[in-house]
């Protein structure tokens, strides 16, 4: 009987330990919350909402993230579409077409990429990809939101490759067998039969990779040349959300306005990612469902 | 006719772009090797920097980024593990246990960077921490929890179901069994699966930025409580804040490859024990 207060105790540790997760998330909001909070008050949301980002001025200095928003928003789109085509490709190729052998080695060879840290990638690509697009496209300077964009889909593209794979498998052999019985070739059942029905799988693949990609500080900071300027372009310098956390936080005075400044920055960040997991999340458990 | 062509081209397609990937993957690591081997010397693994990161080696920053390391083994570890055999175990299908999935999950995406402010907001200031190694362990612990979470998890998942109830139904207790019957035969797999993402943990920069790396610090760590230089801030420095970036490429490159032989000697070690482990235990 002298167990009985043992086991509960050391379910009730376990249940703890669990529990920290749950703490750690409430914890990230409330303390992104506190430090950056008070900037809605004052100065107000409407600086915010502002398209200059100034935050160290003579004059008057100006909080307006817009800039930086849509400098994530360009970066990850432009990522996201090398992403599609080379993760998709690599993807079908390795689960559907690859010898067993040459999977074998093909799939820890990819993975390695996602071992290699972003600051790395991020140097790589300022001393060899950056002069590069310079000369390529005769632009005054070669760090662009271009450079960036090809940093992270790199960097995306081992994410996107396991997922889609993993989805691709767990599509049914008699699906595929059917095609085949039918008399159509190995080609058009991969990209007819095999294909679709993985695709639910295959978009959350991509989406979980805009969202690491999204949240990427390192590489981007180092290659997009972090010009705070509204554009579209993908040969114009930007600056990311991520980038101008990174870059201002250190030299910020603490509880400024531009410190509270770059804690809404944050949230803004936390927020856009927990939108595209969720999303992502609930595409994953649809598919596996059915 | 025509369309085994455009079928022989549209594999070849696929077959290109996918040895294109391998292609950079295999002259990242080329590059790397090829410009950071002639730099790496033992004295450059071992002596202090000077000149602002010029000359010099980087002693501190390697023994920065190994204790960052090891501290956040240390915290996220047991937790994890901990967490892990919460869920597989003892979880109950509810509301509790359906919360705790959907936090990990959220864990898991949020970006580096708001990590490295959780870690400014909670640890550096309103615990008092200041910029320091515990500040920095702590920070980088909550960011790969999920990660130890999910691998021990899937350890605990394969063994099977036929070991847990031999036991009970022999009389034990759920925790005896777990102890006796379960633990041991998914440890190794829980250590390895942790590893893998434990490498991450090195190669970190942004989390780091704001809780603990020192710009240019030349003498080793006293306490928990001291700043440290760390590998990945340290390349970033000398890649992007020297004044003559080209003149210290050399530095530049030795220091990445000992990052890059950092993290993947992790991953290694933890993938050929994973191989040999699989070997053992076949059920």
């Amino acid at each position: 009987m002298k167990n009985t207060w043992k086991e509960k105790a050391v379910k009730l540790m376990l249940l703890s330990a669990a529990s920290t997760s749950i703490l750690i998330v409430i914890g990230i909001f409330v303390f992104l919350g506190k430090e950056g909070g008070t900037f809605v008050i004052k100065p107000g949301l409407k600086e915010l909402l502002g398209s200059r980002w100034m935050p160290v001025s003579f004059q008057k200095e100006s909080f307006g993230i817009l800039p930086l928003v849509t400098g994530s928003v360009l970066v990850t789109v432009l990522a996201t579409l090398l992403t599609i085509p080379f993760g998709i490709s690599a993807s079908v190729y390795i689960s559907e077409l690859a010898r067993p052998t040459e999977r074998e080695i093909l799939k820890p060879f990819i993975e390695i990429l996602a071992g290699i840290p972003s600051v790395v990638i991020g140097f790589l690509g300022l001393i060899l990809l950056v002069p590069l697009i310079k000369a390529g496209f005769r632009l005054s300077t070669g760090l662009t939101a271009l450079a960036g964009a090809i940093l992270l889909a790199l960097m995306a593209i081992p994410t996107v490759i396991s997922i889609s794979e993993d989805a691709i498998r767990s599509v049914p052999v008699s699906y595929k067998q059917a095609s085949l019985a039918l008399g159509a070739s190995k080609m058009q059942t991969v990209w007819k039969v095999t294909v679709p029905a993985a695709l639910p799988g295959i978009i959350a693949a991509i989406m979980l990779g805009m969202g690491r990609v999204i949240g990427e500080t390192m590489a981007v900071m180092m290659v997009t040349g972090n010009a705070a300027i509204l554009t579209a372009s993908p040969f114009e310098s930007v600056r990311t959300m991520t980038a101008t956390i990174a870059a201002e936080m250190g030299e910020v005075a603490f509880g400024s306005n531009h410190y509270r400044a770059l804690f809404c920055v944050g949230i803004v960040l936390l927020l856009a990612t927990f939108g595209i997991n969720i999303v992502a999340q609930k595409v994953l458990q649809k598919h596996r469902v059915r | 006719m025509h369309t085994a062509i455009s079928q022989r081209a549209t594999y070849w397609l696929m077959r290109v772009i996918t040895y294109f990937i391998v292609f950079i993957i295999a002259s990242i690591i080329f590059v790397i090797l090829w410009n950071g081997l002639p730099a790496v010397s033992w004295e450059f693994l071992t002596t202090m920097p000077r000149r602002s990161g010029a000359e010099g080696g980087i002693l501190p920053a390697i023994v920065g980024t190994l204790s960052l390391v090891l501290g956040t083994i240390i915290i996220a570890l047991p937790l994890g593990m901990a967490t892990a055999i919460y869920l597989s175990e003892y979880a109950t299908q509810g509301r509790f246990t359906h919360t705790i999935r959907l936090a990990i999950v959220t864990l898991a995406g949020v970006p580096s960077i708001v990590f490295g402010l959780f870690g400014l907001g909670l640890f550096v200031i309103f615990m008092k921490f200041g910029a320091s190694i515990i500040s920095g362990c702590l920070t980088l612990a909550c960011m790969i929890l999920p990660t130890i979470i999910v691998s021990s998890e899937e350890a605990l998942r394969v063994v099977p179901r036929s070991l847990r109830e031999g036991s009970l139904a022999l009389g034990a207790t759920k925790w005896q069994t777990i102890y006796k019957n379960v633990l041991p035969y998914s440890v190794s797999g829980m250590l390895t699966g942790s590893i893998l993402g434990i490498g991450r943990v090195a190669g970190e920069t942004a989390p780091i930025l704001l809780t603990v790396a020192a710009f240019y610090l030349p003498k080793l760590p006293r306490s928990i409580f001291d700043q440290v230089m760390a590998l990945p801030y340290h390349l970033y420095i000398l890649a992007t804040q020297h004044p003559e970036p080209d003149k210290v490429r050399s530095m530049q490159y030795a220091t990445a490859l000992v990052l890059v032989l950092l993290v993947v000697g992790v991953n290694i070690v933890a993938i050929l024990l994973r191989i040999r482990m699989r070997k053992k235990h076949r059920w």
